[in-house]
């Protein structure tokens, strides 16, 4: 029951994305009835013809070019509004499945961060691809099969009682019954098609986990032991698929013998018939034919249920996703932040991701402008949290951010966004070349600034190694660069834009420490006059910092400079005895 | 394509007697417009009521034959299917299992797991297609030609003629086709990469306020894919009006020659039904044809695409090396060096600079050695090509005096036990995952590599002990638990040669110290050679020796105490990490 609510519900949210092509979707309809109209009065007209064929000098040769010219102009008709027809649902279903698609990533720019961080990746671009794709075929088969299926069942149950409504009734009554049959079949297979994607999952996962691995399968050489654990999970999968499409596959024959013995049934009640002298041998030629048009459909029409149902669970997963709150938009009266002069300030913020479990309680900080901020602390104290905070990844739960003395909630995101220079320990790169990635945050930038840049974070140097150098094309997330290779030009890319605030999270752990100093200079030039905050697990980076805020479980449980904190005998002290002792 | 048929030769009982039984059927089938035109030569026209009832119980023995016929056709088809499916997928994992990390880092894990799931699901459809329909239908295209000769040699003129002309149209239809579907493949995989892109890098893009531009660029990409889509629609959606038409213009020529020839006297009314029938059977067949076709390509596409796999060979030469050599073996225990290299420069497949050049150093049996430098300075690529996970592109790595190539992979590899610098565990318990380094372990052993690795507190405080399970990737257990855990698994074995790439990072600097301590005890006891290989100089300062790289070269060897007096980069390397004392 609820199943059904939701099917209609995915359907109402497709409408407006089909209404667009409406204009194509009438258009198609016409298309159809002509095509199914003109086909079906085909055979009326072949049996006509052979009416008029009797016997040896009974020939009605007249009567018979009149009905084949009539023939030969109807299925030229027919075919020309068949191709039209295709035309139009390729575009219908082409088009409405680019929209929707062109909406979903909308979407995905705009959804809070939250979601991104909490579901697969993977899961949501299969929605974005797979399912679309999925859909796609399900509404041009829907298109093209279903309404001229049943334009053609209408059409020819039209046609047969023309002809002879006795005949006409049986047809009628006895096809349904391999619709039953196929029916029949599909619920006993439907346990066995489950088995079977269980176990295909369970196999994709043994293959994720050992191929993902295969590094660690081979230091210990257990290539065997897997390739026999393998064999066991693929041996089953053999066992519970030949079931599955041996018993799917049965559906076919099925049907067919049925419609077969429904056929042999009108001859034979057909030619007594026409013994009887009520209909014509043309009569029964056309009926026959009407009766082998007339079950197909049937048979099609339960394929194409089944494809439309599975289209429409994909549909709804797509819809899920464009349904997917956004981030609360700026508000209207939302000012653009210029020339920040890197005052922060934090005021009893509170935060947490999941409402069970506090992250950050009341938090209080007051950073100069131009202040040099180290965040130092346990794995899950909170400081990237803080980082996503400041950048409006996420909301405050409750207490204020503010920065130049306004609250960040009452800025635009992009104008705080843009005036902060943002290097994260997880590079990102985009597919692209390494100017392309370099330039994201100022696209203006001239060859000389981005030189400048790149030396000043010593990617100069490896890029100038590559085969095109700053016209080098990286594959999907950097590639063939090595971690710290990613780092550098992650680093270049803010070098670049140079602006009023900067945060690093563990910036630079992936590189070396010698190439470290060096970038850790010209990150020092940057820094000079600019409000920072660093996260760091060198303590030599942190020491420089103004003030170190150490956190614990959400608090800031320690403040102050490295002095200060070392002559406070507390956690940091212990946490920087421990790394030197 | 030709790897397919190979194994479709595996099943050739099935390959043979599916389509067999399908033409079985299709035989019966094609028997039912004679036996149709004999009702109305003889039944209908003397009014022989006895003779239709025996007509229509032949038709009906016929429909129940055919069932039989294509039922046991299906069960054929289904396992020949799944059968090559599943011998496809154990080939192709043993193969990978073959793959030394340079093919590995190539290909890339996720194209491996959709060739091994995916693609291998089409492959099976299309051959269960392949088998049940693809030879029926050009059998009845053909059979019903063949049956049309022994009617009318000169009627059945026009059916060759037909079939000629939509061969060529079909095949046209194809081949135009084939390269348009390929494109629309690689627009729809740009979509997808833009859409991965923009989920694992929504930070960076929101940070640099790139949504816009994203959107954009993610337009101009589905618009081509919908541009293309449309183009191949167009041509596709051409197949079956253009059939139609064809065949309704081979009636129309059919039954006018029909006509004059029954005026003539040479053939009869029910004769001419009977052509009209094949000629209608031909364009039901053709249309499933049609739709078939799509499935095949795809499967040919996918089938290639596994083929793919199957071409990449390993890079590592494997000699054929002979066990059973005891004079060698002796050569090996006299030996004084556990590991040397000889000039050793190696090259990654596809990169034009070497990462690692001319090395050459000896390390004694019972040795502890440290190496140390820079990111991208060759460390890992230098261990690596211990165990053959890379094969060296010019010079020669021995092990006790032996060159690694003369040994067999399974030999070499089990002396050495390495830990690589990602943990990764299996799914099971912490017991199994132990014995992937010794298959027979015993519980004192266990315990003992527990102990070592200072794994055995926290395993111990563990509900099940050892028997705890691990989740697929380790996912509940911390980085350094998962650490100490594949540290142990190394131990466990106690290989001549242990290797730790940089495998501590996630420790404490205490429980750091207390395993080196531990490891150098094993290797006092059991006389195992060291290699530690690491960025921190703390963890390796007390080695026996320490190798420094540089930029894939040695730039250094000796003692802790050596190198810091004379060499630079040892020098950098530790100052910047300890100048803090």
């Amino acid at each position: 029951m609820s199943n059904n609510v939701k099917k209609k519900s995915t359907i109402k949210k497709i409408i407006p994305y089909i209404k667009r092509y409406m204009v194509f979707v009438v258009m198609s309809l016409i298309f159809a009835a002509g095509t199914v109209g003109l086909t079906l009065y085909i055979p009326k007209l072949t049996g006509e013809a052979i009416d008029l064929i009797i016997d040896k000098g009974f020939v009605d040769f007249e009567g018979i070019f009149d009905i084949l010219f009539k023939i030969g102009l109807f299925s030229l008709i027919a075919s020309l509004m068949q191709w039209f027809m295709n035309y139009c649902n390729n575009k219908i279903t082409y088009g409405v499945v680019k929209d929707i698609r062109d909406a979903a990533f909308v979407k995905i720019e705009k959804l809070p961060l939250k979601y991104i961080d909490t579901h697969p990746h993977g899961d949501t671009v299969s929605r974005v691809i797979a399912d679309a794709d999925q859909f796609a075929d399900g509404l041009l088969m829907g298109f093209t099969q279903l309404f001229s299926g049943v334009i053609t069942i209408c059409a020819t149950v039209g046609f047969m009682i023309s002809i002879d409504y006795r005949i006409a009734l049986i047809v009628i009554v006895l096809t349904p019954i391999s619709i039953f049959v196929a029916k029949f079949i599909a619920s006993k297979t439907h346990d066995m098609f489950k088995l079977q994607s269980v176990t295909r999952g369970e196999q994709t996962a043994f293959i994720d986990e050992m191929i993902g691995n295969q590094k660690v399968v081979q230091a210990y050489g257990r290539e065997d032991e897997t390739l026999e654990q393998f064999d066991e999970i693929n041996g089953r999968l053999e066992k519970y698929s030949l079931r599955a499409v041996f018993f799917s596959s049965l559906t076919n024959p099925s049907t067919r013998f049925v419609n077969n013995i429904v056929y042999a049934v009108i001859t034979v009640v057909g030619a007594i018939i026409v013994v009887g002298g009520g209909i014509s041998v043309g009569d029964l030629t056309c009926l026959l034919n009407y009766a082998n048009q007339y079950t197909k459909p049937f048979n099609e029409i339960s394929g194409v249920i089944t494809e439309l149902q599975n289209s429409f669970v994909c549909a709804a997963r797509v819809m899920e996703l464009i349904e997917e709150e956004t981030v609360t938009p700026d508000s209207e009266s939302a000012v653009v932040l210029e020339d920040a002069d890197g005052s922060v300030s934090l005021d009893n913020v509170s935060f947490s991701y999941v409402p069970e479990k506090e992250l950050i309680k009341n938090l209080n900080l007051s950073v100069k402008p131009g202040q040099r901020i180290a965040i130092v602390g346990p794995t899950g104290c909170g400081k990237t949290t803080l980082i996503n905070l400041l950048m409006r990844f996420y909301d405050v739960n409750s207490g204020s951010i503010r920065v130049n003395d306004i609250d960040i909630r009452e800025m635009t995101r992009r104008s705080l966004r843009s005036s902060i220079g943002m290097v994260l320990q997880e590079t990102w790169l985009k597919s692209g070349t390494i100017r392309e990635n370099i330039v994201m945050g100022n696209p203006l930038a001239t060859e000389e600034e981005v030189i400048a840049a790149a030396k000043a974070a010593h990617a100069h140097s490896f890029i100038k190694r590559l085969p095109n150098g700053y016209d080098t094309e990286i594959g999907e997330d950097g590639g063939n660069l090595s971690q710290g290779q990613k780092q550098l030009l992650c680093i270049t890319r803010v070098m670049l834009t140079k602006p009023p605030m900067l945060i690093l999270d563990e910036a630079t752990s992936s590189i070396d420490t010698r190439t470290e100093i060096k970038i850790q200079k010209a990150f020092d030039a940057l820094m000079e006059g600019r409000t920072s905050f660093i996260v760091a697990h060198r303590l030599s980076t942190i020491r420089e910092a103004d003030v170190i805020l150490v956190m614990k479980d959400g608090n800031i449980i320690e403040q102050g400079n490295h002095e200060e904190l070392m002559k406070l005998g507390g956690f940091y002290n212990n946490l920087y005895n421990s790394q030197w002792a | 394509m030709r790897q397919i048929w190979m194994y479709m030769k595996n099943y050739k009982k099935e390959t043979v007697l599916a389509p067999l039984f399908k033409m079985l059927e299709a035989c019966f089938e094609l028997c039912v417009p004679l036996v149709i035109a004999g009702l109305t030569d003889v039944g209908i026209r003397n009014g022989d009521k006895g003779y239709i009832a025996k007509m229509g119980l032949v038709l009906f023995v016929l429909a129940a034959i055919g069932f039989c016929c294509s039922v046991v056709a299906q069960f054929f088809s289904a396992r020949a299917a799944v059968g090559v499916a599943t011998k496809l997928r154990h080939n192709l994992f043993k193969h990978i299992e073959s793959f030394s990390f340079t093919e590995i880092d190539k290909v890339g894990t996720s194209t491996l797991i959709t060739r091994m799931t995916s693609d291998v699901n089409q492959v099976q459809s299309g051959v269960n297609m392949l088998l049940r329909l693809f030879l029926r239908s050009p059998f009845i295209v053909f059979g019903a030609m063949v049956m049309a000769f022994t009617i009318d040699v000169k009627s059945a003129l026009i059916f060759v003629v037909t079939i000629i002309v939509l061969l060529i149209v079909v095949f046209a239809i194809i081949l135009y086709t084939i390269p348009m579907y390929k494109r629309v493949q690689s627009a729809l995989d740009r979509v997808l990469g833009i859409t991965r892109e923009n989920l694992t890098g929504a930070r960076v893009i929101r940070a640099f306020g790139m949504e816009d531009e994203e959107i954009e660029e993610y337009d101009n990409r589905t618009s081509l894919l919908f541009k293309l889509q449309v183009a191949v629609g167009r041509i596709s959606a051409l197949m079956n009006p253009v059939t139609l038409f064809i065949i309704n213009l081979a009636t129309i020529i059919l039954i006018w020659t029909g006509g004059i020839q029954v005026n003539d006297g040479r053939l009869s009314q029910g004769e001419v039904i009977a052509l009209v029938n094949y000629m209608s059977q031909i364009l039901v067949e053709l249309v499933k044809l049609a739709n078939l076709i799509v499935t095949l390509t795809k499967a040919v596409a996918c089938g290639n695409r596994i083929e793919g796999i199957f071409d990449i060979q390993s890079t590592l030469e494997l000699k054929d090396i002979i066990e059973n050599e005891t004079k060698d073996n002796k050569d090996i225990s006299s030996s004084e060096y556990a590991i040397e290299y000889d000039n050793v420069s190696i090259k990654y497949s596809g990169s034009q600079e070497e990462a690692m050049k001319d090395v050459s150093f000896k390390i004694k049996k019972g040795e502890t050695v440290g190496v140390i430098g820079g990111t991208g300075s060759g460390k890992t690529t230098l261990i690596q090509a211990i165990p053959r996970f890379y094969d060296v592109s010019e010079g020669c790595i021995k092990v006790n005096g032996k060159d690694i190539k003369d040994y067999s992979l399974e030999d070499l590899r089990n002396r050495i036990a390495v830990v690589l610098q990602k943990a990764v565990l299996f799914k099971g318990t912490i017991r199994e995952n132990l014995l992937w380094g010794k298959k027979d372990a015993t519980e004192e052993e266990i315990y003992e590599a527990l102990d070592n690795a200072q794994a055995r507190e926290f395993v111990d405080k563990k509900e099940n002990g050892i028997e705890e399970m691990v989740e697929q990737g380790g996912r509940n257990l911390s980085g350094g638990q998962r650490q100490r855990l594949t540290i142990a698994r190394a131990l466990i074995r106690k290989p001549e040669i242990l290797i730790l790439d940089d495998s501590s990072s996630a420790l404490d600097y205490a429980t750091d110290s207390k395993l080196r301590g531990a490891i150098k005890e094993m290797s006092d006891k059991y006389d195992t050679t060291v290699i530690i290989v690491s960025q921190r100089a703390t963890s390796i300062m007390h080695a026996d020796k320490i190798i420094v790289l540089d930029d894939g070269e040695v730039a250094g060897m000796g003692t802790h105490e050596e190198l810091l007096e004379n060499n630079q980069v040892y020098k950098e390397i530790y100052m910047s990490q300890n100048a803090l004392k």
